[in-house]
């Protein structure tokens, strides 16, 4: 069970989801954001004292026009880590958040020894240009972020009501909000020059990767796995980018091994 | 009134199966389908059609920016613009305009706006778009969230440099420069006018009203579907108790094609305009606007895009849709005159931007309709709205005497000294 309580930092009032008991550990969303019912959270949740903030336009944390680029979101990372009270999290990100959990670590090698990097952005291979994100139309999405399509085309849309006339204006303000923020990191390219300071990163880091992921294709993750000393790489078989969601067990099960 | 004279400059040559093949005619558009041989007689038809309007009285001639774009060909506006600073005589020269966030740094723009109007003896117009997403986000690689931040800064650097008389250091977020003094500086002071192209955010209608620019809605939608958009334009000038609502705080821009008859513009230019909203605004909707790059607000207002095709896409329209629509303005100079009037003061908008090429159109039709406009049409529409003549805080103040190009004096000939003597 989740609860939603507010931290505050120097320039966002940032919401937060809270649960579980045992170490604690810190979880950044991807692009697509996080719901209070997520299966990895639960699982998180049944062994770590789990902390899961809705970055700046996500859910009801409201945007943050001061915060714009990536030396920005990830002292804010940092800025929340303090705001909970905690001395070395374990540090988790999916994507988006892999990214920036990464540059936290790199930013700050000494603060995090244990680090879950999920199918993170944050490096371009030339060979591999990924697909821009920001051009997919919705029903274009569950293709890109999962194994299965046509089950995470439900997962994507349940409870929501596209019958709503407000549907539409909801859902072009959310994606607006959301998509906006992650623009900052990932547009047009998810690159911020993060190759250059993997080397600095400390932590016993685990690297989780859908081995369908369409998204951020799995060849991502040995490049990873080069840059950071010592990282160990699992590849999940029948999951997409959403690995989070098709094979909530299996990533955290690998957190666990963090020790 | 204001008549300027617009041409796109889409390229006439996209194939037939255009729409079927291609997902977008803008952005990710085929390389293959331009043709750079081509291309140098459709710049020289497109460029002598502006000089053309100028003979025939049109107050201005238009150009504006589009980037990797089948119906622009146009990424460079000011060297078009420079073009025609030479070749006509008396036509504003309306740049509509310079994306100032795009430009690295934007005294670049302010440098290149004071060229055109020192060359042109103070005939510019100047127009800071924001840019379409598809533009600046797309193909420019703007951040979307931060698009609107570098423009404001981009527009401030400038009107700084066009105003201030001595160097100053410019220490902005995302433009540091120790020593901001260009030169030249332009002719008209403080500084040329400034039209704001809009989609109807309503920050862009405070922008407009609080520096006195004028607001220009290029919409390809015609006049009839941009009444909302223009009255909550017209609302917001008198929430903020602008001074007064002078019909040239806004600018319109229309399709228009004018024939002898009703039915004789049908069977001219229908084809044309058949290419332009079937081939042209085949826009991929994935490109129309990257999150971020409207504001919130925006969106709640429900203003949506100006891409965004009607119900049932352009491609189901037909000519009679098109002119019931309001989305072209056809026919006989009565009929278009009827209709002009009925945008102007339906509207209340002093600056018309003209769309008189279309599509393929090719140029002796574009000629025939521009100069049917131009003797038949635009006299009988000077003084619509005459309590506003004589309002000139958004058009040019060209110099009374002007230079007129390719007049050299002969060369210096000792011969000729000595006779002299």
């Amino acid at each position: 069970m989740m609860t939603l309580k507010t931290a505050k930092t120097r320039h966002a009032d940032v919401r937060y989801l809270e649960g579980g008991a045992g170490e604690p550990l810190v979880f950044l969303h991807g692009a697509g954001g996080v719901t209070p019912d997520d299966p990895l959270l639960a699982e998180l949740a049944m062994t770590h004292h789990v902390f899961a903030p809705y970055l700046p336009g996500y859910g009801e944390t409201e945007d943050c026009p001061e915060l714009r680029d990536m030396l920005d979101y990830t002292l804010l990372g940092w800025d929340l880590v303090k705001a909970f009270g905690l001395t070395n999290p374990i540090l988790v990100g999916h994507s988006m958040g892999g990214m920036i959990a990464a540059e936290m670590a790199a930013i700050a090698p000494n603060d995090v020894s244990r680090l879950a990097l999920i199918a993170p952005a944050g490096l371009w291979l030339e060979d591999h240009p990924l697909p821009d994100m920001f051009t997919l139309m919705p029903y274009e999405m569950p293709a890109y972020l999962f194994h299965d399509a046509e089950a995470g085309s439900k997962l994507m849309t349940s409870g929501l009501d596209m019958d709503d006339p407000k549907f539409l204006q909801n859902y072009l303000i959310r994606n607006a909000r959301q998509m906006g923020m992650a623009g900052k990191l990932l547009f047009p390219i998810p690159e911020r020059g993060l190759a250059q300071r993997l080397y600095r990163i400390q932590a016993n880091t685990v690297i989780v990767w859908g081995a369908s992921d369409k998204l951020i294709p799995p060849i991502y993750g040995p490049a990873f796995e080069s840059g950071i000393a010592g990282a160990r790489l699992i590849s999940v078989p029948e999951a997409g980018h959403m690995v989070t969601l098709e094979k909530p067990g299996v990533v955290a099960e690998a957190i666990a091994g963090l020790g | 009134m204001k008549f300027t004279w617009f041409n796109l400059m889409p390229w006439p040559y996209l194939p037939d199966d255009f729409r079927e093949k291609n997902r977008s005619v803008w952005v990710d558009i085929d390389q293959r389908l331009f043709d750079p041989e081509k291309s140098h007689e459709v710049y020289n038809t497109y460029m002598d059609l502006l000089e053309y309007a100028d003979t025939l009285g049109f107050d201005g001639v238009g150009v504006n920016e589009h980037h990797q774009n089948g119906y622009g060909i146009m990424p460079s506006p000011n060297i078009i613009a420079a073009g025609l600073a030479r070749r006509t005589q008396n036509a504003a020269i309306v740049v509509l305009g310079n994306s100032i966030a795009l430009y690295n740094p934007p005294v670049r723009v302010a440098e290149e706006f004071a060229m055109l109007d020192c060359i042109s003896g103070g005939r510019l117009v100047a127009g800071f778009p924001v840019g379409t997403s598809m533009d600046t986000n797309y193909c420019y690689g703007q951040i979307p969230a931060l698009t609107r931040e570098k423009y404001a800064e981009a527009h401030d650097l400038i009107i700084r440099a066009w105003t201030e008389r001595d160097p100053f250091a410019f220490n902005g977020r995302y433009n540091k420069l120790r020593h901001v003094n260009i030169w030249p500086r332009p002719i008209q002071q403080p500084h040329p006018p400034i039209h704001i192209p809009g989609g109807g955010s309503v920050e862009t209608y405070d922008f407009c009203i609080d520096n006195t620019y004028s607001y220009s809605y290029l919409s390809f939608s015609g006049y009839i579907r941009a009444k909302a958009l223009m009255q909550g334009y017209w609302d917001r000038v008198a929430e903020r108790n602008a001074p007064d609502a002078s019909p040239y705080r806004a600018g319109f821009a229309q399709t228009i094609l004018v024939a002898e008859t009703d039915e004789e513009a049908e069977r001219l230019y229908s084809e044309h305009v058949n290419y332009f909203y079937n081939r042209c605004l085949h826009v991929y909707p994935g490109f129309a606007d990257a999150p971020g790059y409207r504001t919130i607000k925006t969106i709640q207002t429900g203003a949506l895009s100006q891409y965004a095709p009607p119900r049932g896409a352009y491609g189901e329209l037909t000519w009679k849709d098109l002119i019931e629509g309001g989305h072209i303005i056809a026919g006989s100079p009565e009929t278009v005159r009827q209709r002009m009037e009925d945008l102007i003061k339906g509207l209340n908008v002093g600056n018309i931007f003209c769309l008189m090429h279309v599509g393929n159109m090719p140029a002796d039709k574009c000629m025939y309709s521009s100069k049917l406009f131009a003797e038949k049409v635009m006299p009988k529409l000077r003084n619509v709205l005459p309590e506003c003549e004589g309002d000139g805080r958004f058009w040019c103040k060209p110099l009374p005497k002007r230079a007129t190009a390719g007049t050299l004096p002969q060369p210096y000939s000792p011969e000729r000294v000595a006779e002299a003597v």
